[in-house]
């Protein structure tokens, strides 16, 4: 990874009358990051990305893209930057062709007619270049969202949850195109998204936010493999797998019973040797199902944030 | 800023609602030109002369296309103003509706040179309707007619020999496009405020119709307001039709219609660059 920051944000807020909707944000995106940024709807994601692209002024804190204040190199910061927020929206009465050509000249590109079939060609359009942008469905939307923003072959790529409304081959498809894009074309892409999933899949670096404010930064491999796991066993007995327990070095690892469910927090290797003591000891085991704790953590605040 | 003039246009002359004023005055036009040449301006020959009783006598027919592109002129230019909303208030609001305004303003390009784009691209349809209306109503009057005299009454009867006449329809035009440019320029301010089409073309005929019925409200108490009602001024071009021309008067209300452009296009521009595109 590079140290070279691409986004730097720093005290970054916006209120909307009484409503904190982004919370002094800080985070930096390094080239070549596939940033993750996560949170659950509502968290503010949405927001900061309107921020970054000059679409609502912040109320305070700063923003640069490219080692330059955006506020006052808008237009040298927007001519390397390619987005999607939210859903893509088109000029409906226009084709998908007409419709890119528009967009690379705003963006002060003569693009010429080959590079706009080739844009189509690798979001899998270009059988459909002709047709008004209205007789598109979701997904082929949301393509077309993905050629317009890169249309003009931008450096930084914002994608505000591109994969909504897909259908798992189109989501796979457009995981693999952001993949193809950083590791081939050498983008840097910053990824909003509401599924931890989607990002562990992809990004090398990510940002978990809620309510506006940031709550986890780091490496992608980092937050999700080196803490400690969280494991589930069900067993037929837990009250006399607990009195086992009690009695023995697994103490230290307790944490909780949930009915059937003995709740254990330990590194990887060491699920295997509980499973054999509770075997070992008469204990039957019907699933031991692994959680992260970052996991756990992220599906916590979804679920409270859905509620 | 021509790319996104051009850009704007082509916005602009994609969409079928563009075309309904340039239909309705192809229908309206041919249609009012027969009606008047079959039966109608017998009739109106008739008026103007009716109002002199027998005190004058005209020899011969005033009939010819300068008088029917005066008639249908003056026919149309009350709803004119209801073509240029339906484009003019759709400039910006069409993006809010769609959602366009994501992709188009983070693009490398400013808000101001956005409004600019629009703004002028507004004026251009503004005009080409206008000149559509021109070549229908005066351009084949003319061409089917011919030309002669033009016997017109305003607040009395003006005759003007051929060769004055063609100088006062330019002249007129000219100032008719600077009146439905203030509409337009409100249709537009309108609707950078809200995010559906209907909303600004409703406002704006709405403001035009409660204007209109002011100006002629015969109440002295309004007669201090209505120098401000932009509406006053917008049939002036007639003024180009009398003798002799009150130039001062047209200056004047030029200036006014100019001013309202300007503080309408400042007020859409602030607005615009201040605004939160949360749509």
């Amino acid at each position: 990874m590079s140290s070279e920051k691409i986004i730097e944000i720093k005290n970054l807020s916006k209120r909307f009358k009484k409503l904190v909707a982004v919370n002094n944000l800080n985070l930096n995106v390094y080239k070549g990051d596939v940033f993750g940024f996560l949170g659950p709807n509502g968290a503010g994601k949405s927001t900061t990305i309107r921020m970054l692209l000059t679409l609502i002024k912040p109320t305070s804190g700063s923003i640069k893209i490219f080692n330059k204040d955006l506020e006052q190199n808008r237009i040298e910061i927007l001519s390397k930057v390619g987005a999607i927020v939210e859903k893509p929206d088109f000029y409906m009465y226009l084709t998908a062709y007409k419709n890119l050509e528009i967009l690379a000249k705003t963006s002060g590109v003569d693009i010429s007619k080959n590079k706009i079939m080739e844009m189509l060609e690798i979001v899998g359009l270009v059988a459909r270049y002709n047709s008004k942008v209205k007789t598109f469905s979701h997904g082929m939307k949301q393509r077309l969202g993905i050629a317009q923003a890169l249309v003009h072959d931008p450096e930084l790529i914002i994608l505000d949850e591109p994969t909504t409304g897909l259908d798992p081959q189109g989501m796979k498809e457009i995981r693999d195109l952001i993949v193809y894009l950083s590791k081939e074309k050498g983008k840097t892409v910053f990824l909003s998204s509401h599924i931890l999933r989607e990002i562990e899949l992809i990004a090398t670096r990510m940002i978990i936010i809620n309510k506006g404010a940031a709550e986890v930064e780091g490496k992608v491999e980092d937050l999700l493999n080196i803490d400690k796991l969280k494991v589930k066993f069900e067993v037929n007995d837990s009250q006399r797998a607990f009195n086992i327990i009690e009695r023995s070095n697994w103490k230290k690892n307790y944490l909780s019973t949930d009915n059937n469910y003995i709740i254990f927090e330990m590194e990887k290797m060491e699920i295997h040797e509980l499973t054999k003591f509770f075997i070992n000891n008469g204990i039957e085991i019907s699933s031991v199902i692994p959680m992260r704790s970052l996991e756990d953590y992220f599906l916590k605040i979804t679920e409270e944030s859905s509620v | 800023m021509i790319t996104l003039i051009i850009i704007e246009l082509q916005k602009i002359f994609k969409k079928w609602r563009t075309y309904i004023g340039f239909i309705a005055i192809g229908i309206l036009v041919p249609l009012a030109q027969w009606a008047l040449y079959a039966e109608g301006l017998q009739g109106y020959q008739n008026m103007i002369t009716r109002r002199l009783g027998d005190a004058f006598i005209t020899g011969g027919s005033v009939l010819n296309g300068y008088l029917l592109a005066y008639i249908v002129l003056q026919g149309l230019y009350i709803h004119f103003p209801f073509l240029i909303v339906l484009v003019g208030g759709d400039l910006f609001s069409s993006e809010a509706t769609a959602g366009t305004y994501r992709i188009l303003l983070t693009r490398p390009i400013t808000r101001s040179q956005v409004v600019i784009s629009k703004f002028i691209a507004g004026l251009i349809y503004t005009g080409s309707l206008l000149l559509w209306l021109m070549i229908l109503s005066f351009g084949i009057s003319v061409l089917l007619f011919g030309s002669g005299a033009l016997m017109v009454f305003i607040d009395k009867i003006y005759i003007f020999s051929s060769s004055d006449v063609l100088w006062r329809f330019l002249s007129a035009y000219s100032f008719a496009f600077i009146s439905l440019s203030v509409v337009c320029t409100l249709a537009f301010l309108l609707s950078s405020l809200m995010e559906n089409a209907i909303g600004p073309i409703i406002t704006t005929m709405a403001v035009i119709v409660i204007f209109t019925i002011l100006s002629f409200l015969p109440f002295e108490v309004l007669d201090k307001f209505r120098p401000y009602f932009f509406t006053t001024y917008l049939d002036e071009w007639k003024m180009f039709f009398t003798d002799p021309i009150d130039f001062t008067s047209i200056i004047k209300s030029g200036i006014i219609l100019i001013g309202h452009i300007v503080g309408f296009y400042t007020i859409t521009l602030i607005i615009f660059i201040k605004k939160d595109i949360l749509s």
